[in-house]
This record gives C-alpha cells, sequence and structure tokens, in this order.
C-alpha cells in the first residue's frame, strides 16, 4: 500500500471538516469505549490477566526463535508446509506461485491486515487472480476501492446511507428500487453475494490471531464466520501471519483470549474462535486439501532488541485507537498507510521509515490513554517519544522547529539570559495583546492563533514573582471540600 | 541463505546477548511438554449445576437458545419442536457421531435425518459438542466424520447437542480432553469455539445476527 503519511496534516484537516466521517467517527467513540468499559468490567481477574498476557509475550519474544522452529516442526507433522518470507515482495511472490499453480480465478479472503501491509490484492490482480474480501467491512471497502480505516472495523468511517448506494452500485443483478434502508437487509444481501464466491472460490486466505508452537495451528478469532467458509471450503488454506504471533501453547492462548475480546469489542469471547491444524485428513468429510502457513517478518525482527521490541506484543484489538481523541477525531485514513492510532504510529516509521511517517509521532499530546487501555500494556507514549527522539538525531524535523529548541536548549543554560529573555518576552506579548489580555497574531505562533488566541502574560515572570516571596496560597479545607 | 535462516539469525543475533542458548532451549522444551495453566478466571471453578447455569446464562447473553432435556431419548424431540417453532421444514443434516446416530429419531416420524457434511443447501444442522464452556457460554466442536465443519457454517440454524457430564468450566479442561483424545501436541484438524450465532458490527457499530455463519445458534442441553 503506498504511503500517504508527508501529507498527514492536510489529510487531517480534510477529515475533520467532513460532516459524513464526523458522524461516522462518532460511533468509535459511543460504541467501543463504552463497550470495552463493559468487557473489562465483566471480568474481576482483568488486570490481572493483562500482566499475565504481557509476561507472556515478553517470554515469546526472548525465545522467538527456537518457538518459531518448534512451530514449523509441527505443521510439517500434520502434513502443512511453512514459507517464510523476509520481505512482503517475498510473501506476494510465494502467495501467487501456490495460487498459479492449483490454477486458482477467485481467491476468497478472510480479513487480514498483514495482506493489506503487503498488498497482496493488487498484486493478484495484476497475476489475473480475483481476490474477494468476505469479512462485511472488508468487503464493502473493496467495493469502493478503499483501504480500512480501522484495524477490527474497516468500514468504521461510513454510515449505512453510503454503504446502501455502494450496493445499489455493484450489485446490477438485483431491482434497482430495492429498500435498502435497513442495516440487515444490507447484510442479507452481502450474505447472498458472498456465498456464492465462498462456493467457487479455490483458495482461501486468512490471517491468524495466534500461531501456536506446541501444536502447530493457526488460530482465527472472527464474528462473522466468513474466514471459517474462507478456509474449509476451497482446494487450499493459506495462512498469512508475521513472526511474532507465535505463542507456545493451547494454555497460553486462553490468556490472550481472555484480553482480546474484551478490550476489541467488549465481548467476553468472539463468535467463532477457530484452530486449525494442517490440511483435511484420510477420515475428514470436509476441510482444505492443501494447508501453507507464510510466516512474514517484513521489518520485524529488526526491532528485536531495540526500544520498540515492546511493539511486537501487540495483538491487534485496536483498543488503542478507540480511546485515541486524536484517532477519534480525524479517523484511520489520515494516518496514510496500513495501521492507523497510536499503534501505527509507533509500528508505520518502524516499517516504513521515519523519513515519511515523522509526522505519526508528532500527533499526540502523549495523554496515556492508549496505552491505559492496551491489554498487553505496551508504553505507546514511550516509543513515540522515543521515534521524536530519533527525529531529532536525524535532523528530520522543520528548521523553524529544531532552532526554537536549539534557541531554547542555549538560553536554559544560561540563567540569567534566561531571566532577562523572559521578561523581554513578557513584556513583548504584553505589547502584541495591546491591552486586550489576548493576542489574536503571533509571529513564529501561527499553528496556534490560527484556531484560537494566544491568552497574554498577566504580571511579572515565574522567577521575578518568586524572588519577591510569592508563594502559591494553599487552599483552606473548606475551599477543598467546596470545589469537590 | 534462505530466508528462513536469514529471519531466525537475525532473531537469534538479537537473542543470544541476553541468555546463553542452551539455557533458553532448555525453557523453551519445557514449557512446551509442561503447558503451565495461567489465570483461570474464579467462576470457571464452579460445579454441577452452578456450572450448567453459568452456561446457559452466557450462551443466552450472546443470543444462543438453550433448552434442557433429561435424557437422550428426550433430543429428537426437541430438535423437532425448534424446528416447528421456527416454521422450518422437519428436516436436518448431522454427521456419523455415534451419539447422534443411536439416538431414537423414529420417536419423531416426521423428521428425516440426512447424513454427511453439507453442499450448502441444508437449512439446519445437528452436532455434538465435545465440550460445552461455562466461562462464556461456548461450545467445543472437533471435525471429522462424526461432525463435519461444513455443518457448523452453512446452515441457517446450528443445532448443538452438549452433554452435561462433558461440560468443563474454563478452556483448560478442553485441552486436557483434546490431549486425552488426540495425544499430546495434537489437534484434530479444526476446533471451532463457537458462542452464539455469527454477527457483524461492521455497519455503524450496530450488532446484527446472521452474517456468513448460522442466523441462529440453538443448544440442547442433555442430562
Ligand atoms: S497496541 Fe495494544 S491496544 Fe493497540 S492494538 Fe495493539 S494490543 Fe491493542
Amino acid at each position: 500500500m503506498k504511503v500517504t503519511t508527508p501529507a498527514f496534516k492536510e489529510k487531517a484537516t480534510e477529515a475533520m471538516r467532513d460532516p459524513i466521517l464526523q458522524k461516522a467517527l462518532g460511533n468509535v467513540e459511543r460504541g467501543f469505549v463504552a463497550k470495552r468499559k463493559k468487557g473489562a468490567a465483566s471480568l474481576p481477574e482483568f488486570e490481572e490477566l493483562r500482566d499475565a498476557a504481557r509476561d507472556l509475550k515478553i517470554h515469546v519474544l526472548k525465545h522467538l526463535d527456537l518457538y518459531l522452529e518448534a512451530y514449523e516442526r509441527k505443521v510439517i507433522a500434520s502434513g502443512g508446509k511453512v514459507h517464510w518470507a523476509e520481505s512482503a515482495e517475498d510473501a506476494r511472490r510465494i502467495v501467487t506461485d501456490i495460487c498459479k499453480r492449483l490454477g486458482a480465478k477467485t481467491v476468497t479472503k478472510g480479513k487480514s491486515m498483514i495482506t493489506e501491509e503487503i498488498a497482496l490484492n493488487d498484486h493478484l490482480e495484476a497475476e489475473g487472480i480475483r481476490p474477494v474480501e468476505t469479512d462485511l467491512g472488508e468487503y464493502i471497502i473493496q467495493l469502493r476501492g478503499e483501504h480500512p480505516s480501522h484495524i477490527i472495523a474497516p468500514a468504521v468511517h461510513l454510515t449505512k446511507e453510503q454503504v446502501a448506494s455502494d450496493f445499489r452500485r455493484v450489485h446490477d443483478h438485483l431491482a434497482p428500487d430495492r429498500d435498502l434502508t435497513e442495516p440487515t437487509t444490507l447484510l442479507s444481501e452481502a450474505r447472498t453475494v458472498l456465498r456464492r464466491e465462498f462456493q467457487v472460490a479455490d483458495v482461501g486466505i486468512t490471517g491468524a490471531n495466534f500461531l501456536i508452537a506446541e501444536t502447530g495451528t493457526s488460530v482465527i478469532v472472527t464474528n462473522e464466520g466468513n474466514g471459517d467458509l474462507t478456509q474449509t471450503l476451497p482446494k487450499a488454506h493459506v495462512v498469512l501471519a508475521s513472526i511474532e504471533k507465535i505463542v507456545p501453547t493451547l494454555e497460553d492462548v486462553d490468556t490472550l483470549m481472555r484480553v482480546l475480546a474484551r478490550s476489541a469489542t467488549g465481548q467476553e469471547m468472539s463468535v467463532y474462535t477457530t484452530f486449525s491444524t494442517g490440511p483435511r485428513r484420510s477420515d475428514d468429510p470436509d476441510g482444505p486439501g492443501e494447508y501453507h502457513v507464510v510466516l512474514l517478518d517484513n521489518g520485524r525482527s529488526s526491532m528485536l532488541g531495540t526500544e520498540f521490541e515492546d511493539m511486537l506484543r501487540c495483538i491487534r484489538c485496536g483498543a488503542c485507537m478507540n480511546h485515541c481523541p486524536v484517532y477519534q477525531q480525524i479517523g484511520g485514513h489520515a494516518y496514510g498507510w496500513v495501521y492507523p492510532g497510536p499503534m501505527g504510529s509507533v509500528l508505520t516509521p518502524t516499517l516504513v521509515g521515519i523519513e515519511k511517517t515523522g509526522h505519526l509521532p508528532n500527533a499526540s499530546t502523549l495523554c496515556g490513554r492508549c496505552e491505559s487501555v492496551c491489554p498487553m500494556r505496551i508504553p505507546l507514549p514511550r516509543m513515540m517519544r522515543a521515534w521524536r527522539a530519533r527525529e531529532w538525531e536525524k535532523a528530520l524535523n522543520p528548521g523553524t522547529q529544531r532552532f526554537g529548541l536549539k534557541l531554547w536548549a542555549f538560553l536554559a543554560k544560561r540563567p540569567a539570559l534566561y531571566r532577562l529573555a523572559a521578561r523581554a518576552g513578557r513584556w513583548g506579548l504584553g505589547w502584541l495583546a495591546g491591552g486586550r489580555g489576548r493576542i489574536a497574531r503571533l509571529p513564529l505562533g501561527g499553528g496556534w492563533t490560527r484556531h484560537r488566541d494566544m491568552p497574554a502574560p498577566q504580571g511579572a515572570t515565574f522567577m521575578d514573582r518568586w524572588a519577591a516571596g510569592e508563594r502559591p496560597s494553599r487552599p483552606t479545607p473548606s475551599q477543598t471540600e467546596a470545589q469537590s | 541463505m534462505t530466508g528462513r535462516d536469514t529471519i531466525l539469525s537475525k532473531i537469534r543475533r538479537a537473542n543470544a546477548s541476553r541468555q546463553d542458548d542452551s539455557g533458553r532451549r532448555a525453557t523453551v522444551a519445557e514449557r512446551l511438554a509442561a503447558h503451565p495453566t495461567g489465570i483461570v478466571p474464579g467462576r470457571a471453578k464452579l460445579e454441577g449445576e452452578e456450572r450448567v447455569a453459568l452456561f446457559t446464562e452466557k450462551a443466552e447473553s450472546v443470543f444462543a437458545s438453550v433448552v434442557r432435556v433429561a435424557s437422550d431419548a428426550e433430543v429428537p424431540k426437541a430438535v423437532a419442536d425448534y424446528l416447528r417453532s421456527k416454521n422450518l421444514p422437519q428436516a436436518v443434516r448431522r454427521g456419523e457421531d455415534p451419539r447422534l446416530a443411536a439416538l431414537p429419531f423414529d420417536s419423531e416420524p416426521q423428521l428425516t435425518v440426512a447424513v454427511g457434511p453439507s453442499d450448502g443447501t441444508d437449512l439446519v444442522g445437528l452436532s455434538h459438542a465435545l465440550a460445552g464452556i461455562a466461562e462464556t457460554g461456548t461450545v467445543a466442536l472437533a471435525s471429522g466424520r462424526d461432525n463435519p465443519t461444513t455443518l457448523n457454517f452453512l446452515p441457517e440454524h446450528h443445532l448443538v447437542v452438549v452433554r452435561c457430564d462433558e461440560m468443563v468450566g474454563d478452556y483448560e479442561s478442553v485441552w486436557a480432553r483434546v490431549r486425552s483424545i488426540w495425544g499430546e501436541g495434537r489437534m484434530p484438524r479444526a476446533l471451532n469455539m463457537i458462542t452464539g450465532p455469527s454477527r457483524s458490527g461492521d455497519i455503524e457499530q450496530t450488532m446484527l445476527l446472521g452474517a456468513h455463519g448460522p442466523r441462529s445458534l440453538h443448544l440442547i442441553v442433555v442430562g
């Protein structure tokens, strides 16, 4: 997928001015946040489980090479095949080769962010193979030629009216004047159309939420059942998963299952959690004839041992973006690549380079809501700060910003000069305010004053007031009570 | 070097500095063999009738319907009753599970029972669960001739028989059973954990039942 992050600011501004998008985004704040709260409250052991989930993934990452080898042995023992892909290009080639060997014309797909990451659909189409997204949200996105705007709710940026008009445009074998006002009608229509695709597909591609080293099993978690039809009916099931999806044992999956759905949608358990091990067996009346796993690295192994290693604990629940005040305002597309929200602001620079994506770690107030809800306790704000530091080291941030920070550092190291400059600044700002107490336009501060006035400083500088013996007055007990 | 070697050696380089390799190997081998149990929620430790009650409550809370019968002999009537209540034809499809085959279906003369995997034309599938899991009102089903996977997903209505004596509290107990049937480190080709009928929230975050899988899930608890 093309990286459009350099245009982040323009896209974010556009998004905030788009009334339809703003209406749709209201659903994130109202829906997901309340649901996660309920999900977390449904289990007294939830916080303890988050600790256990974090520790589990820390353990996995320290032993990742060994668990991958153990996993591979088990997949082979159950009759499956493991392919290793260093890059997106490798993964695309491996998948296309499997499809071509089987003479595939139609490929059904379960929801998978990894296939977005490697831009698989475009590649398959270029090879004359028709990819069909089967998750309802992904299907809608595909019809519109868009990309998902959320990792678990790809079409969260759309309203039902938009979906209805897309269905009317694309499902042209149906009566054009049919009633599509109810979301249930839209769902039934998609179900009928996609049933036919499931039946004709030659290959089914899914992602994996977990890969189990103990048994060589891949696990998918869905609510619709599309992933299961995708992987059960065709000749071959191809699992595309990144290397950090490994979990040691079945019991370890239990720990992650207990936090995943609760954090994502507030459900106690998703509807379908499917454990797949190898292809159809001799006594099996159904199931895929071939079972392939493509293990994708694409930059992840380089994160190990760095300050970004913790990001590899992510289980893609989406809680961080649901709770992010920036995501809630601008939606996912402005982020300009596959992964939006706080997890994207950390991961995208790692996978596509900070050079193009410096806006992302900067578009945050570091308020910390993401970390407070992350089931894997990933220190997202710390890593965004780490990216800012790297950007500084590489001299990637704009000249004015660097000049400003350097000037500040120069003064901060010289207290007498600093005090003098602060006094001058106070005087200058007072002069700009011209007695109104507010500054409507500030040189070099246009980013602030374009949207709001800057308050003019009141009285002398802090240092002068402190030196003069002024101290904050402590509230009396009765005042505190009155405030609370 | 192949992609495999490159990836593994990169990971190894990052990890080798933290701990010596033989120590890491021993840790991994031990964890895989011992598969230690993590934190099991208190509610999953309920037993007997309390466990069945929790299973029912949790399953109903995700819009599965649950009916309890005293014995196998009553299952065919429970199936027929369900079909009548939904105005469905008296026809179901099941796998070769001997426990389903042994049910006295002749007590419902109008009911036709087809056997084998579904090709997508059946309205109603009937399966036998490997276990019911009280913790979240989930049923676990194993693939194979006895209970083909297609029956879990293609029909509009899915009926699942769950025995009280195969009801467990937590997911961990399912793994104990899987290991006792298929052996250590082995799994059936597909193990489906199903919690309620299929649904989607992809249009405006409104939850709608009946996405690609069954529109309704009906659990027949026996015992
Ligand atoms: S970073 Fe945490 S909250 Fe965000 S998607 Fe990953 S696991 Fe979920």
